[in-house]
């Protein structure tokens, strides 16, 4: 019964109407496109590259060519199969660890408004609190702390369970990042969804089922949650370029991804040191990078664009 | 005001310490030894380095111990890669910080300001489509892309400008300008969307109705509310470009704060590490109670629901 109502409203549901204003950004459907073509290259090309980890000391620093399309690294590594590989943590890191903020602030946001009362005020004051904490010195600590437990974790793996070391190293170095930036960037997500957990619930839908004699958690997960969808989708958007952006300061830094694993930020600092001879080192990273920003910020623009129902009025 | 400043005030002083006690547990769960050196240090001395550091001591009492030494003697104890009191090291470092953070806060007023009323004012036209897509650009491009290219083909073609080095007041124009590029590029979005809204309400429209300038509309009337946002940014921005320099000060070998920390943690230095997290977060707190302030200031509709309070 309740398949059928929502279907026959189904037409003008909120994403419905996003899609179709999003469709008329051209900018939003182009960076929707550039960031698609990225991850396909990233993830599915890359796999047909030359092996990034490759040295070949006789052939460094060669400019492009038939061999290699961008030219080689001042160890005769590929640089265009090292750009996608580096693509792929830092393309991962934004996204997992979005993933990770996203979950923690919604479930925080939402009890905190679901709640109200002294609860709220509580959840509320901590993450005031937590918000005037220097963001990067907290992950660079944090980050150093868990590389320490992920390095224990990846040598326990390969003595007792056998694991192939290469692949477990890889693994467990990028581990700690997803974690150091996803637990510490949830502050502003969860204060979005709690302001729009306060004003859902007084809705008569949430009352409505209420009524019907659903417990409070089915209310809030079934039926609050996904109303608050728009604005944090918006939100996430918008942390992930934030996110990869993070991840290349810690590896810039030497705090962050370490071989064999790279990222964009460590070819930008490797490039950086050649940059008055071989400025392609620099260049080639640094424009992928920025394309790839650039992208996901102007997509959250279009994102909000098309989901801010009130901006929609103008 | 004076009840709200206090108020804020204790509730910095509760930020500060969750700051501490946040900090001060990553930094003794961090792995690895504050005095390791290339040299083979034997068991005792090692024993001895860390009973003269007060290391030795239980976790709880060291917990205590600090803050407490900070308020009674001003003391923030020993760096143990350095040899030196941490109050030293951020006295001879932060003012080379502060100069960088503020060069580069001015620059990116001078250019994110401007720029944002002016695409405001020309709304969707090519000057507002231009001057978003470089805000976009400032803040897509890295800092650590930014400033080696500035060092390769603007430091080592002027006269004057030197790649890296700290010394004469010329060196401070490429840092602050690669630190304040992404300040400036946020600061240009927020200006144009905070004038924006106030562009479009209704006093505006009376204004424009009774015949007041082009001109004068902006400089009187929407500029005071426009700049809300911006200013709400600029508070926390500064502490952040104080503090987030860590880059910066790598590429362009500032001595200032910022590497204090990263060398820190690298070291296992936790009373350094500890004392530059605090100082920052003080800067912070301050920074950002300055901003509310200033918005008090300016906005009627803030002060009144203050005094409501």
């Amino acid at each position: 019964m309740t398949n059928q109502i929502t279907d026959t409203e189904a037409g003008t549901s909120l994403w419905k109407d996003a899609w179709l204003r999003m469709r008329k950004n051209k900018i939003a459907l182009a960076s929707i496109m550039v960031f698609t073509v990225t991850c396909f290259f990233c993830f599915v090309i890359a796999w047909f590259c030359k092996d990034p980890n490759q040295v070949n000391l006789v052939n460094k620093f060669s400019g492009p060519g038939s061999e290699h399309w961008i030219g080689t690294d001042a160890l005769g590594r590929d640089l265009f199969s090292r750009i996608l590989y580096g693509g792929q943590v830092s393309i991962l890191v934004g996204l997992i660890a979005t993933a990770v903020s996203v979950t923690i602030g919604i479930i925080y946001g939402a009890l905190a408004g679901f709640f109200g009362g002294k609860v709220d005020a509580i959840m509320m004051r901590i993450v005031d609190t937590l918000f005037s904490i220097p963001f990067l010195m907290i992950v660079i600590v944090l980050q150093a702390v868990l590389s320490e437990w992920s390095r224990e974790t990846s040598a326990w793996i390969v003595t007792n369970l056998n694991w192939d070391k290469g692949f477990t190293d890889r693994i467990t170095n990028v581990l700690p990042l997803f974690f150091a930036l996803g637990l510490l960037g949830w502050l502003t997500l969860a204060r979005i969804v709690r302001a729009q957990v306060l004003s859902l619930k007084e809705r008569e839908f949430v009352e409505a089922a209420t009524s019907l004699g659903l417990s409070k958690l089915t209310v809030l997960f079934r039926h609050i949650i996904p109303n608050t969808l728009g604005p944090t989708v918006v939100y996430a958007t918008l942390t992930v370029p934030g996110f990869i952006m993070y991840e290349a300061t810690l590896s810039y830094l030497g705090l962050g991804v370490e071989s064999p694993n790279s990222s964009w930020g460590i070819l930008i600092k490797e490039g950086a040191n050649y940059l008055e001879t071989n400025p392609q080192l620099l260049i080639f990273p640094g424009i992928i990078f920025s394309i790839t920003l650039f992208a996901l910020n102007f997509l959250g623009d279009g994102l909000r664009d098309a989901l801010d129902v009130r901006a929609s009025k103008d | 005001m004076i009840r709200f400043i206090i108020n804020r005030l204790l509730q910095g002083l509760l930020v500060l310490f969750a700051l501490y006690t946040i900090t001060f547990f990553l930094a003794k769960a961090m792995p690895g030894e504050p005095f390791t050196t290339e040299k083979n240090i034997s068991e005792e001395a090692k024993a001895y380095q860390r009973a003269l550091y007060g290391l030795d001591k239980s976790m709880l009492e060291q917990y205590v111990r600090y803050p407490i030494n900070i308020i009674t003697e001003g003391s923030f104890a020993v760096s143990t890669s350095k040899g030196r009191p941490v109050r030293d090291i951020i006295a001879q470092s932060f003012p080379n910080s502060l100069i960088l953070g503020l060069s580069a806060l001015g620059i990116a007023i001078c250019i994110g300001v401007p720029l944002g009323v002016i695409s405001a004012m020309r709304k969707n036209s090519w000057v507002d489509w231009g001057s978003m897509s470089i805000a976009m650009i400032g803040i897509c491009v890295p800092a650590f892309t930014v400033g080696p290219l500035l060092q390769i083909y603007i430091a080592a073609h002027l006269p004057g400008l030197k790649v890296a080095g700290w010394g004469s007041p010329i060196d401070i124009i490429l840092p602050a300008l690669t630190l304040g590029l992404t300040t400036a590029a946020y600061l240009a979005r927020l200006t144009r969307g905070g004038m924006l809204e106030i562009l479009s309400q209704d006093f505006i429209r009376t204004a424009r109705a009774k015949g007041v300038p082009s001109n004068e509309l902006i400089t009187r009337h929407a500029l005071r509310g426009g700049l809300l946002p911006a200013i709400a940014f600029i508070g926390p921005s500064f502490a952040a470009l104080i503090s987030g320099s860590f880059i910066v000060e790598t590429i362009f070998q500032v001595p200032g704060m910022g590497q204090h920390f990263v060398n820190a943690v690298i070291a296992r230095d936790e009373f350094l590490l500890l004392g530059v997290a605090l100082f920052f977060g003080f800067l912070i707190v301050m920074m950002n109670l300055a901003a509310d302030i200033l918005t008090g200031v300016l906005d009627p509709r803030v002060r009144l629901e203050s005094n409501q309070k």
